[in-house]
């Protein structure tokens, strides 16, 4: 079954333009499993949406922190990055001030790696929905 | 919100284990294997390594 970007590329994969490919990988940044649904995969893409967002959700109900760039520390800038990945659900947290209080227990500790694990998952999505749109991964 | 360790635990190996399965193999039937192992691997690993930090205490 072709998807939608390699039925743009007349049946095969968009190889060289990059312009599919790196819509698709800026779209499954974006939203979670957005990738994947934009390509047809409909139960992988709900699948990683459902994953990636509860697991963001729950960082954030256990009052884990969200890292802001520009503390000057190495390892709050590696949270942040970590954190970016998470895409429009970065923005939102940073939007209503979610994550800011002060981490004081041990689960909310669990909490900021939920937050963080849950940006580099959504990475890890977005390039296997762009490995896709590439041809790279077959199916 | 509060959970057990315990729980956070299986949170963590489930989530991780369904991103994994899906990215990391092509086809349904090894997405399924492969994510059963990782949350396999991923809680016993977490209680493995538990029970190691509790020897090394004692």
């Amino acid at each position: 079954m072709a998807t939608k970007v390699q039925e743009m590329a007349g049946g095969n994969a968009v190889e060289g333009s990059g312009v599919g490919p790196a819509l698709v990988l800026l779209l499954g940044w974006l939203v979670p499993g957005g990738g994947h649904l934009y390509l047809g995969k409909w139960v992988r893409g709900l699948l990683l949406m459902f994953s990636i967002v509860a697991m963001f959700a729950i960082g954030i109900a256990l009052q884990g922190k969200v890292y802001s760039a520009g503390t000057g520390e190495p390892l709050d800038m590696l949270g942040f990055v970590g954190d970016l990945g998470a895409g429009l659900l970065f923005l939102l947290a940073r939007l209503m001030g979610w994550g800011q209080a002060p981490v004081l227990v041990a689960v909310a500790d669990y909490g900021t790696k939920f937050i963080v694990v849950a940006g580099l998952l959504n990475i890890v999505a977005a390039v296997d929905a762009h490995s896709l749109a590439s041809g790279r991964k077959p199916s | 919100m509060t959970i057990t360790h315990f729980s956070a635990v299986l949170l963590f190996s489930l989530f991780t284990s369904v991103v994994f399965g899906i990215t990391q193999r092509s086809q349904p039937p090894m997405m399924v294997r492969f994510g059963a192992l990782c949350f396999a691997l991923f809680v016993l690993g977490t209680i493995g390594a538990s029970w190691a930090m509790w020897l090394i205490k004692h």
